[in-house]
């Protein structure tokens, strides 16, 4: 899977699976546009199970507070860590 | 909360819960398997009751007072901690900075994630259920309750910790504080700045 | 309906935040001195534990015990349960210790 470009827009997986998960759930189906690449680490999804060895990259992604919450502050943000194979190219 | 006592090493002085009697049970099963040690386990008691955020407060005036170390702190948090000698372990720090135009305040909204090895033990409102709640839903209302009022024409920037970054905010330095030293300028920088409850305060304001 | 985490509390409507703050008890300090060399990567003989496990450990309390426990007897449960599913320690051994320490107390 190639990467994700700083500043591309993407959009989180709607997925609702049981496990440890790290997405909250206030950003799923939600867009933002890439604004760090972290870099790779382990999934955590099989880190809670005491498995390793499924290295995934870390993306740090902005979202509009309005496109999330109920919000008056158009320009306020929330930045969320999340891994690639979570979200999908917009 | 359960969790609240008045005589934190007079164990004896009150009935233990359940949970405190797991606690001494599994430690003294892992200590007789050899899995940890007694000394070990005090050792990691004394060196997080000791990290405080005097240090992380030294390194803000330390940024504050020499732009091309925050300039490093802001692009490599950890390796800027290391170069100031505070050992971040396997922690990554990412330092998010306070600007007249833009606010940050930080949250782990699925749990309790905190730099720690820089700021110490986390306070109990930032890892409560409704402060982890609500911040990124209201931030501005949020911080409103810990006295900080965000102008509209500031943006807000919420970091929710879901990953493997640790964050800090280096806040803004407060106007009139040209010239003063870095032992000065850190006095005046509290944990709660360095999580975005709160602003650093001129000293001769308060 | 939307299935959440117990955890997942981002943007759920909660009342005011309580800002008193606790100073930490002995035996949560310990606990989370059990925390961090059980799962130091650095440990001789590796790491028994990852903080991933302990996370997905509370997420698994179910919704009354999250609630109702406290932040340390959280950690606890989870521990534990760590420790009994990786074979660390058994029930019996547990069972024994924890009947121990409840004479201790009566006999202190």
């Amino acid at each position: 899977m190639t990467g994700f470009a700083l500043g591309s827009r993407v959009r989180v997986r709607a997925f609702y699976p049981p496990g440890h998960l790290r997405v909250p759930s206030y950003a799923r189906g939600k867009t933002g546009t890439i604004e760090r690449v972290c870099g790779t680490f382990e999934n955590p999804e099989r880190l809670a199970y005491g498995k390793s060895g499924d290295p995934r990259m870390l993306y740090r992604v902005r979202f509009a507070q309005s496109d999330l919450f109920d919000t008056p502050h158009a320009s306020d943000t929330i930045d969320i860590e999340i891994y690639d194979h979570w979200l999908e190219a917009v | 909360m359960s969790d609240d006592h008045d005589h934190p090493h007079d164990q004896d002085e009150h009935p233990q819960t359940y949970h405190e009697r797991l606690s001494i049970a599994l430690f003294e099963l892992l200590v007789e398997k050899g899995i940890v040690s007694a000394a070990d386990v005090q050792a990691e008691i004394s060196a997080m009751e000791g990290r405080t955020p005097d240090r992380a407060a030294q390194l803000v005036a330390h940024a504050w007072c020499d732009p091309a170390f925050k300039a490093r702190l802001l692009a490599d948090g950890s390796a800027a901690m290391r170069e100031f000698g505070i050992d971040p372990g396997t922690m990554h720090l990412v330092v998010v900075e306070d600007t007249l135009e833009t606010h940050n305040v930080i949250v782990c909204t699925l749990c309790s994630c905190y730099p720690r090895m820089l700021l110490g033990v986390p306070p109990g409102w930032y890892k409560s259920r409704a402060y982890r709640a609500r911040v990124v839903r209201e931030p501005r209302t949020v911080l409103a309750e810990f006295g900080l009022a965000i102008p509209d024409d500031v943006t807000v920037r919420v970091h929710d910790s879901t990953a493997d970054m640790r964050y800090m905010v280096l806040p803004l330095r407060p106007p009139q504080t040209d010239g003063w030293s870095e032992g000065k300028l850190a006095a005046l920088v509290t944990r709660d700045a360095m999580i975005g409850t709160a602003m650093v305060r001129d000293a001769a304001l308060t | 309906m939307i299935e959440r985490g117990i955890h997942d509390v981002g943007g759920l409507d909660e009342g005011p935040i309580d800002r008193m703050e606790h100073d930490r008890v002995f035996w949560e300090q310990r606990v989370d001195a059990l925390m961090m060399l059980l799962t130091n990567p650095k440990r001789p003989g590796g790491r028994l534990m990852t903080v991933d496990e302990l996370r997905r450990g509370i997420e698994s309390l179910g919704r009354e015990a999250y609630d109702s426990l406290g932040y340390y007897e959280r950690w606890i449960s989870s521990i534990t349960a760590n420790m009994l599913e990786k074979g660390i320690v058994t029930v019996d051994e547990l069972g024994a210790k924890l009947a121990d320490i409840e004479a201790r107390e009566h006999h202190a």
